[in-house]
Formats: C-alpha cells, sequence, structure tokens
C-alpha cells in the first residue's frame, strides 16, 4: 500500500497532485490495514469538494501517509473494523453529509449544520434549528439499573460537557460523553485564509494549548509557503511549549491531589503552576502564550539578563517542585486512591486510537517530539516518558517524568544563545498543496492540515486536538469503575472541550 | 467525677447548664473556623480569619432561598431537624470533665439516635428535590452510617462494664468512669478513643471519609445532599453541621479529659479542648488523602472492631 498513498513529513508540504486519488474502498482497506500493523488514523476528514482526505500515522517510520477518495452520501463505515475511526467518520458526515452505513453509534458531535449544501446525513431539514446537546444517548435497560446525567452546567468552574454514566449503584457500567457545547467554527472560519484573525483563532483553539496548537498551525503555513524559520525561533517555539507543559503538568497534579483531598500537593502546585506561566509570560507578555508564535518564527527573544533570570526563576521553581510532588508520591493513602483506579488496558488504547499522555501511560513509547521532530527536536533527543499500568497512578506518573524531561529541556534551550534574528517574511501559500503539522502538545500530538486550491488560499483547514481521540479513552476507563472515582479519572486525563468543539 | 457538680446548689448547675449551651451555641462555629485556619498554615497560605465561619453564618441568613418546586415542607425540615437534634443531643453528651445539663439512665441510646434522626431529616429532604445526585448522596450516607453505629455502642459497652452497679447508664458518669480509668484500662481506653475519633471524622463528613471542600458532586457523601438548600437553610445546615462537630469531638473530649473536681474549670478546660481537637482534624485533613468510596465502609469497621476489643479487653480484666 504503500507505494500507492503518498509518503510525507511533519511539516513537509506536498503538491496535491502528488496526493493520490484512490477509490473508496481501496482506501478503506489500506487505513485498516495500516492500522492493525500499528499505524495511527491522524485523520479523516473531507476536504469540502466531495473527497475524504486520510492521513495515516506512522510513529516507527516517523512518516505520514496521505491519500484521499472520492465519496458519495453513502459508504460502508470503517469504524466496525477500525474503532478509532468512529469520532472522524461522524464529524465527517456532520460537516459534509456521507453517511458511513454500519456505524455503531451514529450521531453528530457538535450540533451544527451540514456546512455545504445537501442532504443531512440524520435527515434534518435545513431550516431545522438544531439544539446543541439534544441527541440520543445509550442507554441500559434492566432492574436497578439507573442513569446519572452530569453537566452542561458543573458545580464547579470548568468547561461545559455532558456526562451520562449507566450504574448499577456505585459501579459504572457505560458511559457516555456528549460534548459541543462550545463549538465555534473554527475550522470554517479559516477557509479562504489564512485571514488576519486565523492565527488568533489557532491560539485559542484550546486555551491551555496555545502553543501546541499555534505552532502546529505555524508549521502548515510555513510549509505551505516553503520557508523556514531561523533557528533561534525554533528554540524560542520548543522552550515556550516545554513551559506550556510545565505549567500544564503541574497544575495537573495538583488538581490530581485535590480530587483526593491531599491538600499540601494541591494547594503547592497551584503556585507552582503559576511560576512557570509567569515563566512563559517573561517571554512573550501572556502568561498563556499568545502573541508569540507567528508564520515565519517569533516575535520576542531573550537576551542573556532575561535568559538569566529566567533559568534562575527556573532553578527556584524546579526545587519546589521536586519536594511536592514527591510528597504527593510517597504518601501512601494518595497511592491507594491511584493506583488500579481507571485503568485502560493496552490493547483497547490501540483501538481506540489514543494519543499522548494518556497512550504513553499504558506503556507505548509515542512522542511526536522523539517520532515526528521538527525545529529544535532535530537537534535535541526527546525520549518517550512511559509507565505500563494504564491507571491513574501511571497518567500521574507519566506527567512527573515529562515534568523532569521538561525542566531540563527548558535550562539547555535557556543556555542557548535566544536573540538575533526571529523571524523571516512570509510569502504567499503555494497553489495546490497539502501540509501537516504534528506538534506534541503538553497533552499529546496536535494535528493540523491544511490544503490550499489554485489562489493560494486554505480551501481546508482541519484542527485535529489530542483530546478528540481520547475522550473515548475516559469512557473506557470509566467501565465498572465506581462512579465516585470519575472525578479522578477525568482528571487524570484533563483533556480539552474546546479543542473538541473547536 | 461528677459529684461535685450534682452535690452543687441549683442556681450553680443552672448557670453551669446555661454555660454548657452557650458553649455549644457561640463555638461551635468557630471550630470549623479553627480546622480551616490549620489547613491553611499546612498549605503555606494565611487562610480566612477565624470568625469567618460567623460570618458566612451572618451572610447565609440574611439571604433569600431559591427553593425548588417540586419539593414539600420536608425538604424544609431537614436543616431544622438537624439543628435541633445536634442541640439537643449536645445537652445530654458532657463536655470534657463538665457534666451534662440533662440526664437520665439510658440517654446515650437517646444521643444516638438524634443523631440518626437529623441525618434521617436531611436524607429525606435531599430525595424529596428528587434528583439523582441527592438520591447517591443519600443512599451513601445511610449506608455509611449503619456501620458508625456499632463503633459507638461498643465503645460505650466497654465502658459500662467499669460501672458501679447502683450507678445510673448515663453518658455523664460513663465517660466520667472511662475518663478516670486510664491507669486501669489504658489499652482498652486507646481503641475506644480511637474508634470515636473515627467515628467523629465520619459523622461530620472529613477527610479520609469524605471531602468538605470539594466542588465534585459525584464523590460527595453529605455535601451533595444540600446543594439545594440555599440561602437560611443552607446555614441552618452548617450551623447543624458545627454544632455536631462540637457535640461528637465532646465524646472523644469526656474520655480524655477527667474532671479536675471544679466545674468552672472544667468547662474552661474542655473548650480548650475542643479547639485542639479541631486543630487535629485540620491537621488529619491536611496530611491524608481521601479515602476511596469503596474502602470507607473497611474503615468503618476498623472502628467498630476497635471498640469490640476494647470490650473484650475490659472484660478479660
Amino acid at each position: 500500500m504503500s507505494d500507492r498513498w503518498c509518503v510525507t513529513r511533519n511539516g513537509v508540504a506536498v503538491a496535491l497532485r502528488d496526493v493520490p486519488d484512490l477509490s473508496l474502498d481501496v482506501m478503506s482497506a489500506d487505513v485498516v490495514a495500516a492500522v492493525s500493523a500499528g499505524a495511527r488514523l491522524g485523520c479523516w476528514s473531507g476536504d469540502g469538494e466531495g473527497r475524504i482526505v486520510a492521513v495515516l500515522v506512522d510513529d516507527a517510520a516517523g512518516e505520514l501517509r496521505v491519500a484521499r477518495a472520492r465519496v458519495g452520501d453513502r459508504y460502508p463505515s470503517l469504524t466496525p473494523s477500525c474503532p478509532q475511526a468512529h469520532l472522524f467518520e461522524r464529524e465527517l458526515a456532520e460537516q459534509f453529509g456521507p453517511v458511513a452505513v454500519g456505524h455503531p453509534w451514529f450521531k453528530p458531535v457538535r450540533s451544527h449544520a451540514r456546512w455545504t449544501p445537501g442532504p443531512d446525513a440524520w435527515g434534518r431539514a435545513a431550516d431545522m434549528p438544531i439544539v446543541p446537546g439534544v441527541v440520543e444517548t445509550f442507554r441500559v435497560e434492566g432492574e436497578d439499573v439507573h442513569e446519572v446525567a452530569v453537566g452542561p452546567v458543573h458545580a464547579g468552574v470548568i468547561e461545559p460537557g455532558h456526562f451520562r454514566f449507566q450504574c448499577h449503584g456505585e459501579q459504572v457500567f457505560h458511559l457516555e460523553i456528549q460534548l459541543g457545547y462550545q463549538h465555534r467554527g473554527i475550522e470554517r472560519a479559516a477557509v479562504g485564509g489564512p485571514h488576519p484573525q486565523t492565527l488568533h483563532q489557532m491560539e485559542a483553539a484550546a486555551g491551555d494549548t496555545t502553543v501546541g496548537h499555534t505552532w502546529a498551525h505555524c508549521l502548515v503555513l510555513e510549509a505551505l509557503a516553503d520557508v523556514a524559520p531561523p533557528p533561534v525561533a525554533q528554540d524560542l517555539r520548543a522552550t515556550m511549549l516545554e513551559l506550556e507543559r510545565l505549567a500544564n503538568h503541574v497544575g495537573d497534579l495538583g488538581a490530581l491531589a485535590g480530587d483526593v483531598g491531599f491538600q499540601p500537593t494541591a494547594s503547592f502546585n497551584g503556585r507552582l503552576r503559576g511560576d512557570f506561566l509567569n515563566l512563559t509570560a517573561a517571554l512573550c507578555g501572556s502568561r498563556l502564550g499568545r502573541g508569540m508564535l507567528r508564520p515565519g518564527g517569533v516575535r520576542f527573544g531573550a537576551d542573556e539578563a532575561r535568559r538569566r533570570d529566567m533559568t534562575h526563576r527556573l532553578h527556584a521553581a524546579r526545587r519546589d517542585v521536586t519536594g511536592s510532588v514527591e510528597l504527593l508520591f510517597h504518601t501512601p493513602s494518595v497511592a491507594a486512591r491511584f493506583e488500579r483506579v481507571g485503568i485502560v488496558r493496552p490493547e483497547e488504547a490501540t483501538a481506540a486510537g489514543l494519543v499522548g499522555v494518556a497512550r504513553r501511560a499504558c506503556g507505548t513509547a509515542v512522542d511526536a517530539r522523539h517520532d515526528h521532530p521538527v525545529g529544535a527536536w532535530l537537534q535535541t533527543r526527546v525520549d518517550p516518558a512511559i509507565c505500563g499500568e494504564g491507571d491513574v497512578q501511571s497518567r500521574a506518573w507519566v506527567r512527573w517524568l515529562e515534568i523532569c524531561d521538561s525542566l531540563e529541556l527548558v535550562d539547555r534551550l535557556l543556555a542557548r544563545p535566544l536573540d538575533g534574528e526571529l523571524r523571516v517574511p512570509m510569502p504567499s501559500l503555494r497553489p495546490d498543496h497539502l501540509a501537516i503539522g504534528l506538534i506534541e502538545g503538553w497533552r499529546g500530538p496536535v494535528l493540523h492540515l491544511g490544503l490550499t486550491g489554485p489562489d493560494g488560499r486554505l480551501t481546508r483547514y482541519k484542527v485535529v486536538d489530542p483530546s478528540f481521540h481520547n475522550w473515548m479513552g475516559l469512557a473506557l476507563a470509566l467501565r465498572d469503575e465506581q462512579i465516585s472515582d470519575f472525578p479522578l479519572c477525568n482528571k487524570s486525563f484533563n483533556l480539552s472541550y474546546c479543542g473538541y468543539d473547536l | 467525677m461528677t459529684a461535685s457538680a450534682a452535690n452543687a446548689p441549683v442556681w450553680v448547675q443552672a448557670l453551669l447548664a446555661l454555660g454548657h449551651v452557650a458553649v455549644l451555641l457561640g463555638l461551635s462555629p468557630l471550630l470549623l473556623g479553627v480546622v480551616v485556619r490549620v489547613k491553611a498554615w499546612f498549605a503555606g497560605r494565611k487562610g480566612p480569619p477565624l470568625l469567618q465561619p460567623y460570618f458566612e453564618l451572618a451572610k447565609l441568613l440574611r439571604k433569600g432561598a431559591v427553593v425548588s418546586q417540586s419539593t414539600t415542607w420536608v425538604f424544609r425540615l431537614g436543616p431544622v431537624a438537624g439543628v435541633v437534634t445536634a442541640l439537643v443531643a449536645g445537652l445530654f453528651v458532657p463536655l470534657g470533665g463538665s457534666p451534662s445539663p440533662f440526664a437520665f439512665a439510658g440517654d446515650l441510646v437517646l444521643v444516638a439516635y438524634l443523631f440518626a434522626l437529623g441525618r434521617f431529616a436531611t436524607v429525606l429532604s435531599a430525595l424529596d428535590t428528587g434528583s439523582a445526585f441527592e438520591g447517591m448522596g443519600a443512599s451513601r450516607e445511610v449506608a455509611f452510617s449503619c456501620l458508625v453505629e456499632p463503633a459507638l455502642f461498643l465503645g460505650w459497652l466497654a465502658l459500662a462494664q467499669l460501672l458501679a452497679v447502683d450507678a445510673p447508664l448515663t453518658l455523664t458518669n460513663l465517660l466520667a468512669i472511662g475518663g478516670n480509668a486510664w491507669v486501669a484500662h489504658p489499652g482498652a481506653l486507646l481503641l475506644v478513643v480511637g474508634a470515636w475519633v473515627l467515628v467523629v471524622l465520619a459523622e461530620n463528613c472529613r477527610i479520609p471519609f469524605d471531602d468538605p471542600n470539594t466542588h465534585l458532586e459525584l464523590t460527595m457523601i453529605h455535601e451533595v445532599m444540600v446543594l439545594d438548600h440555599s440561602g437560611p437553610m443552607l446555614g441552618l445546615v452548617e450551623y447543624g453541621a458545627a454544632l455536631k462537630l462540637a457535640v461528637t469531638s465532646s465524646l472523644v473530649l469526656g474520655l480524655l479529659l477527667p474532671s479536675t473536681g471544679r466545674p468552672a474549670l472544667d468547662l474552661g478546660i474542655a473548650v480548650g479542648g475542643l479547639l485542639v481537637l479541631a486543630g487535629l482534624i485540620g491537621v488529619v485533613e491536611s496530611v491524608l488523602a481521601r479515602q476511596r468510596l469503596l474502602r470507607v465502609p473497611m474503615l468503618l469497621v476498623t472502628a467498630s472492631l476497635m471498640a469490640a476489643f476494647s470490650v473484650a479487653l475490659v472484660a478479660m480484666r
């Protein structure tokens, strides 16, 4: 099959004429074969012109394979033989209409009308208003089975999502997660662009993964325009990415401690997360890393005094984080809560196509910084941090290992000169090209896919946040668990709602 | 023992009783303030003022309440019953070495079932809302409280064996005799104290049984039952919880603080003791994580077993 598909790499554009137009049967069969051989379905999405574009991510070979196929109103669903396609097929149907026949649980993803004119996949009239969240949900029938519905409005200040548990007493049979409440239409808004606001929309695609999404976006545009940002900019981007990882992982470990009522780490990590956000702000002025990455480079450098100051603060934060997190992992009552709770088995993780921290916690060594390196990762080797049990403890431990690695990386990056030429001018995008940007954000790989038309404008822009792959993992982790452990399991994944809703 | 108090003039007894009620009513919220303050200190924060629970109560009492249309008078009964049962139970529980204002033979059964009555009313008012969450919390609360009772009664049984044959079986007598028997039965008393500390933590929804600070509905036990209460009703719920903390803590305190023979001094020592106990609860909450809900029964059975062993220990002497 590899000779049929177009083989490319992360951040390298290919001309659309080199992307093969396969028949859908052949493409589906190839996807099933590749996925069973260890590849991951990175994208299965409409191109807006009646075709499906499929991206296979081969982590072992460091390759991305692309193909496309024309699709009609109906096609045989890929999901029964390739479960990780389930959400892509639902999304495709919602956006462009093709019905995946044989899909086991075929329903809308984000509660919006079809983008292109044509029949709705669920037979809804074009003038019928679509109310968010009003969808069919899975039900378990039987004596003593009861249903608990949580959200979309929650007791804490968190994003909206609806969780429907089928329970038998405290035991959860099944959890169904219904999102889409924050759908903003940022993919669609990028069409015809890049517009002046596109960059800002990508920065806000998932607010906690600003650097991850912005870098992936810049990577796509730079590939399409065939420019390379200066090496200093690559180092600064890597620094930003690792600081974002540090802030979020540290915050997550604190939140996990908070969920089991372990106060010391919850409080200390809450403050320490702020220290890392402030380091981000020291580079670019925004604690969330906005306004730093731009196509062609970055906006701000760091002179020697600033690097020295940042290194100093980094070392102080490292000392505090080490103390706080070691206390967490050395407390037996915490271990009793973390261990053997919310287990995702490796074969489930593979079948569901989990990515990032959740996947590495099942013992699979995948990390886009290692498997698909770009920029600073070409010179700086990053080894995936893995832990094998697939439970809450493993997901916490992977985060801790990554905190240690990232502290080391930032320390080394700050030792390099970080000023000089920061940005090269961006020419217009090459017409009729396709490019993929894959960046390992703190949650997992962020994939952006851009296609240009004959005028060099974007005809389709696809964003795949790691949360899109991983929400299913949370549902799997809850099978046969206690409903009271849901918040803990949820926090151990800590997935993005808006990154999924787009 | 209580002889000095019992022999005192009526007006002294009346003053002591008033002092007892005043301590319960006035001091209880301060205990919550102490817990929060100790936790804040452990977390490296300054924490809210010690009197914050009083400010909160004052705020809640001034507020309006939103009541779901699906509820009945049962919903409003819960918070009131919570305060009343805790207060009445408090009238029969001695504060440290200071005797309780009221006592009769067998009053300990009344105390145990006053707690149960308060819980029953809370559970009913939770079920009255018809919410899935509150039903879940109610079922948890009821299941766990069944396991708390044996620890309480077995502890009393251990102490009752020490009671003179002709002495009335009152809580005051029981706790006083326990407080004075540390030399003869240190092991048994230690076990009872251990069991009852667990009872205090469980009854008051503290870590490791429940987390009073969590906002996560699905993990809550007690808090989820009062999610629908607001304004003055929520104020009553919180006040009732504070009272219960004071009353259950004074059970433990009665064992730890023998009477000095001077009632006013005893009362003063008891107040100090309550504050120290609240501080210790704060420490426990700062160094422990919460148990898995599935393991809570195990911990409660442990408490009952400790009390049972103390019964055996006393019987063997």
